[in-house]
């Protein structure tokens, strides 16, 4: 099972991206800050980490920077999930290592979406309505 | 949107025409009823939800109307765009090397998402493409759809679905919560208004079509009747691709499936068993949104 860390200072956001991640049979870790995150990551790598970027003590951007410099810190898949929605902040995260970034609010199709986008979801065999 | 009148309007859209939304589609259903209720001079949702309660049944076919219009997204499948990529466009560039031009045609062109994923296709094919000239039509029937596909501004929900997020980055300019497509890439693709079920000769040749869930909207008869004009309009040597759920197979041998490629097909040579145009116009199984 692939595992995903979802980074959010809203429980409620978690919850609801959790629910979403694990539908799509990811396992999923919760951090609360950048700095939570870091240790988690320095404990047992993801395979994606769902990142919010504004939080308190460390935010996603600067636990980005941290996580790409880890060892194996390259192989996490980042998605940004975000009320950031400005080009500039989209174009640093992306010079900084994100895979994806996804603008909020979000629904399950665009999570589902990026996801793939990433590789960490197989593509359905056809689409629907 | 209240709860309620969402759940009506679930309702009524699974009994009406099958479309099965999700609890998470409130979105979807503002973005496509907010400019009909506008339209029927309603201020809101709620107020068209009260008329169709009413029993208006023409505001109730247009509800129907405007939410199954098929939903269209970037790159929608993949698939096919790869098959673009990887077998369509590199094909053309040792076949077409004299003339050195392509014409592709959109025939459900739609708001524009699947031409302007094409036009984005390209532009990423770079330095293979310089010095050819590359048509993109991209023809619908609903003049609305076409105003917004030249437009070339999309929603945040609209560029988050199935585009990557390079290429919004590179290809698309934000103005607020709205994302508009480059003006060269917009440039790449000409639009017209064309109902499928007339004749469309005056297109010209093309080398690639697209034609992507839109056939499945027709009757056994009206494919057959369509697949013989579009493989009239097309080069012998040029590419069909279909829908996911669209085939050729066991309707017409005017087209056969190019190997190991799922959606794409190849004029075979063979003419249309019926004659060429649309004189005696076959009836249409469902006008769902087309």
């Amino acid at each position: 099972m692939k595992t995903c860390l979802v980074v959010d200072d809203s429980s409620v956001v978690r919850k609801i991206a959790r629910r979403i991640l694990e539908e799509m049979d990811f396992e999923i870790t919760e951090a609360e800050d950048g700095e939570q995150a870091l240790e988690a990551c320095k404990g047992a790598m993801p395979d994606a980490v769902l990142l919010d970027w504004n939080m308190p003590v460390m935010d996603g951007y600067e636990f980005l920077g941290n996580l790409r410099r880890l060892p194996g810190g390259d192989v996490p898949k980042v998605v940004f999930c975000t009320t950031e929605n400005g080009m500039d902040h989209i174009s640093r995260a992306l010079h900084a290592g994100a895979n994806e970034y996804i603008m909020k609010p979000f629904d399950r199709d665009i999570v589902t979406a990026k996801f793939q986008e990433v590789g960490l979801v197989a593509l359905p065999e056809q689409s629907s309505i | 949107m209240t709860p309620p009148d969402y759940e009506y309007l679930r309702k009524l859209l699974k009994d009406h025409s099958g479309l099965d939304l999700s609890a998470d589609k409130q979105y979807l259903i503002e973005s496509r009823l907010l400019p009909l209720s506008r339209k029927c001079g309603l201020p809101g949702i709620g107020e068209l939800v009260q008329k169709m309660k009413g029993g208006s049944s023409s505001i109730i076919a247009q509800v129907v109307e405007a939410m199954t219009t098929n939903e269209t997204f970037f790159f929608r499948d993949k698939i096919p765009f790869e098959h673009f990529r990887d077998t369509i466009v590199p094909e053309m560039l040792k076949a077409r090397a004299a003339r050195k031009s392509i014409r592709i045609w959109c025939a459900a062109g739609s708001t524009g998402q699947e031409p302007y994923s094409l036009a984005m296709s390209l532009k990423e094919m770079g330095a293979a493409l310089a010095g050819w000239r590359v048509e993109i039509i991209a023809t619908d029937l609903s003049t609305e759809v076409l105003e917004k596909s030249k437009s070339g501004i999309y929603s945040q929900f609209e560029v988050q679905r199935g585009l990557p997020i390079q290429l919004l980055v590179k290809y698309f300019k934000q103005n607020g919560e709205l994302w508009q497509i480059n003006p060269e890439l917009r440039a790449m693709v000409q639009h017209r208004q064309l109902n499928l079920l007339h004749d469309f000769s005056q297109l010209g040749a093309f080398d690639v079509v697209f034609c992507r869930n839109v056939l499945i909207y027709f009757d056994q008869d009206t494919k057959i009747n369509i697949f013989g004009r579009l493989a009239k309009a097309m080069e012998g040597d040029g590419f069909l691709v279909l829908g996911a759920a669209e085939t050729v197979v066991g309707l017409t041998d005017v087209f056969k499936p190019f190997p190991d490629k799922r959606g794409l097909y190849r004029p075979s040579g063979a003419r249309a068993a019926s004659p060429q145009g649309a004189t005696s116009m076959p009836k249409i199984a469902a006008m769902a949104g087309r």
